[in-house]
């Protein structure tokens, strides 16, 4: 199994996320995250897919998406040509005592404490998701209470934008 | 122009043709039908139930060519609908649903008969919309009809809300807008052409794709070029002319004999607009072996989805046929055809002709042309109808395929028979006449020149094929103890009812069942154990082709 990162710009109208994950749903499949944005279009949605499979799975998904009349343009974000981003909140037992360590892990990761309790500490990290992995990792010895993370968002680089790419809908 | 919501729905079917409706009213389209009233132009036909309506305005899109169009209440009216639209969506047949609903300001209340209806029919349509601006009601049917017709056909449901039908707005009319078809990028026509010319044994396959293209006609061209052979799939039937000495008829589950054959032995297989249904490829591996695939179609998403293809063109069948044909040089495969000609010699001799389905079937060519719309349910007798009624021209064969739907055939022969004006022949069993013979009184009130062909054998015929064939003949619930008199029943519905009894009766009552202006129901009785053949098993492969029971 493979990990593909698809972006889509879809018409931001109620009801599109539902066509896309019950399209996801119904094809059975494997969808790692889901993130939906805004974008500088106020009639259009951002939305990167993270999928688990191989490429004739990830060729039926962006065709099945494709077809979907909401769905205005879509790509696969080339690995080394993206910038990929993910935010992580984090909750963990901070006691006095582990506290400074704590601080320390925080800033070997570069991540930033946005709360602070008798207790607990909650901290924000952005990055690509394997260093959120690691992050956690390092984290977890001290007792994670509740975490979120957003889902993987991409952008590529240079001046090539999704919007510029064709319709399916409008070549058929 | 300041018109009210219904008025403009009105307004926005006549821009688009639109001169035949199919539906039921109710409490959210009380508007739509008083708008459809005062107008007083368009030809509403009222069916028993809705389901029967969505059956009746695929079957008048499939055999007209035009977007059916259907028009039920919201709640219930709206739920049976669904699976009229969900088999418009697996075979591609362009249809606009218009369901009324409860008024926005009661819309997610639970209030008296709201269902959403475009939530429940989101995976059974090309799209959908619930319209809550009335100025975004007239745009939407504008677009609700390009899509439908866009591409691969299929349905679009619009869900108006009932303060919408009411509201005003102001109207503009406008011409209806034709989607251009899918043109042929040369540079894809190369390696077909190169691997046309390379193919000692070439097969054409045509499938639905042709006929929602238009294509039949550059078809015949193209096989004559090719000098190959033709089978269709069971929604490509009429896309070739089956009097055609190069045609092979039926492929796949069902399919004949002399098409396994050609299968097997051709290397390469063209695939022109049929998606390798698994009821057409059966083992989906074994399918390809040995073999080049080319394959035309016009919806990317069918490329490589259930057989890997080793060239495909994405665009309209007739298009890329008419880029193809010019380019093309005269083939020389006579040893090819005579070889394929020889595989239906051969299935020809050694036919069962004693089947009852098929002495009735055949008996029907002395009283209907090559226009006669012939619309089948679903099961035994479908595959009998797809065997043995040959089909000369598209638009002629109407069955539900890819759902599968039973009692699909009566709704369905209402609306062909509507849409062509044409003496039409329903080919249905007892068990799928019994899913839907309410609409037998709409056949009566529109007066249809309606023959139905009954082929009683008291049993679910196909279900108990398969319980035959591999559940050792334990006939769980598919014998029918019915005591219907289709006689009587037809008569108590005002239509005629006749029988076929025995060999001696099929000449006289089908003459006598053609002679008739209105609906006819012929209860024809066969053999409980009569089976369809040759068969190819679910996931074999065409090796596997039984042609007589073990």
């Amino acid at each position: 199994m493979k990990k593909y990162t698809i972006t889509a710009l879809v018409a931001n109208k109620s009801g599109v996320l539902t066509r896309v994950s019950g399209l996801f749903a119904r094809r059975g499949f494997n969808i790692e995250s889901l993130c939906v944005c805004a974008t500088e279009n106020e009639n259009l949605s951002r939305m990167t897919i993270v999928l688990d499979g191989d490429d004739a799975t990830l060729a039926q998904l962006t065709k099945q998406l494709d077809k979907l009349i909401d769905v205005k343009k879509i790509t696969l974000a080339n690995e080394h040509d993206s910038i990929y981003r993910e935010l992580l909140l984090v909750k963990v037992s901070a006691p006095a005592e582990k506290r400074s360590e704590l601080i320390e892990i925080k800033d070997v990761y570069k991540a930033k404490i946005v709360d602070l309790s008798p207790e607990t500490l909650i901290l924000e990290i952005t990055g690509e998701p394997n260093k959120l992995d690691g992050f956690i990792q390092v984290i977890e010895p001290y007792g994670i209470l509740e975490m979120a993370r957003t889902g993987l968002t991409a952008l590529s680089r240079g001046d090539q934008c999704l919007n510029d790419l064709v319709d399916y809908n409008e070549m058929i | 122009m300041k018109l009210s919501g219904a008025d403009i729905l009105v307004r926005c079917l006549k821009e688009q043709g639109v001169d035949t409706l199919f539906g039921y009213p109710g409490g959210t389209v009380l508007d739509i039908y008083d708008a459809i009233y005062r107008d007083g132009t368009l030809r509403h036909i009222l069916t028993a139930h809705e389901q029967g309506a969505a059956h009746a305005a695929d079957g008048y899109a499939r055999a007209t060519g035009r977007t059916g169009v259907v028009i039920a209440t919201s709640g219930p009216g709206a739920t049976n609908l669904v699976t009229g639209i969900a088999t418009a969506y697996m075979d591609s047949s362009p249809l606009v649903a218009i369901t009324g609903n409860v008024t926005v300001a009661n819309l997610g209340r639970d209030s008296f008969q709201e269902v959403d209806i475009a939530g429940i029919t989101m995976p059974v349509t090309k799209h959908n919309y619930i319209v809550k601006d009335i100025r975004e009601l007239a745009p939407t049917i504008r677009e609700a009809f390009y899509i439908a017709n866009a591409g691969r056909k299929g349905p679009v449901l619009v869900d108006i809300p009932k303060n919408i039908q009411t509201e005003l707005c102001e109207y503009e009319e406008k011409k209806a807008e034709r989607h251009a078809p899918r043109r042929v990028e040369e540079s894809a026509l190369e390696a077909v052409r190169a691997a046309l010319a390379k193919a000692k044994r070439p097969l054409i396959i045509a499938g639905g794709g042709c006929i929602g293209s238009g294509a039949s006609e550059n078809l015949l061209r193209f096989a004559k070029i090719l000098l190959a052979p033709v089978s269709a799939t069971l929604m490509g039937l009429g896309a070739y002319p089956a009097s055609d000495e190069q045609f092979l008829g039926l492929i796949g589950m069902h399919g004949t004999d002399a098409s396994a054959k050609a299968f097997r032995r051709a290397d390469a297989v063209i695939a022109c607009g049929m998606r390798f249904s698994d009821r057409v490829a059966g083992d989906r591996v074994k399918f390809r072996a040995g073999k080049t695939v080319i394959q035309f179609d016009i919806d990317a998403a069918e490329i490589d989805k259930n057989v890997p293809v080793d060239i495909a063109v994405m665009a309209d069948i007739d298009e890329i046929l008419k880029a193809l044909l010019p380019t093309l040089k005269q083939a020389d495969r006579k040893d090819w055809l005579k070889e394929t000609a020889a595989y239906k010699e051969y299935e020809a001799a050694n036919f069962d002709s004693s089947l009852p389905t098929y002495k009735i079937l055949s008996a029907l060519r002395s009283f209907t042309d090559a226009d006669t719309p012939v619309v089948t349910d679903v099961g035994q007798h479908q595959m009998w109808a797809a065997q043995y009624c040959r089909i000369e021209r598209p638009r002629r064969f109407i069955s539900s395929g890819g759902l599968g739907t039973m009692g699909f055939g009566l709704g369905a022969a209402i609306g062909a028979c509507a849409g062509t004006g044409r003496q039409t022949v329903l080919v249905t069993g007892d068990g799928c006449f019994h899913m839907n013979l309410n609409e037998l009184c709409t056949a009566v009130s529109q007066k249809l020149p309606l023959v139905i062909l009954l082929m009683d054998n008291n049993a679910l015929g196909m279900v108990r094929q398969w319980q035959t064939l591999f559940y050792g003949k334990r006939y769980s619930q598919t014998t029918l103890d019915r005591r219907t008199d289709y006689v009587r029943l037809a008569e108590a519905f005002g239509a005629k009812g006749m029988t076929i009894a025995g060999e001696a009766d099929i000449l006289p009552v089908l003459k006598a069942a053609f002679a008739e202006p209105g609906p006819v129901l012929v209860d024809c009785k066969i053999g409980i154990d009569d089976k369809v053949l040759p068969m190819i098993a679910p996931g074999k492969s065409f090796d596997e082709i039984m042609t007589k029971l073990q």
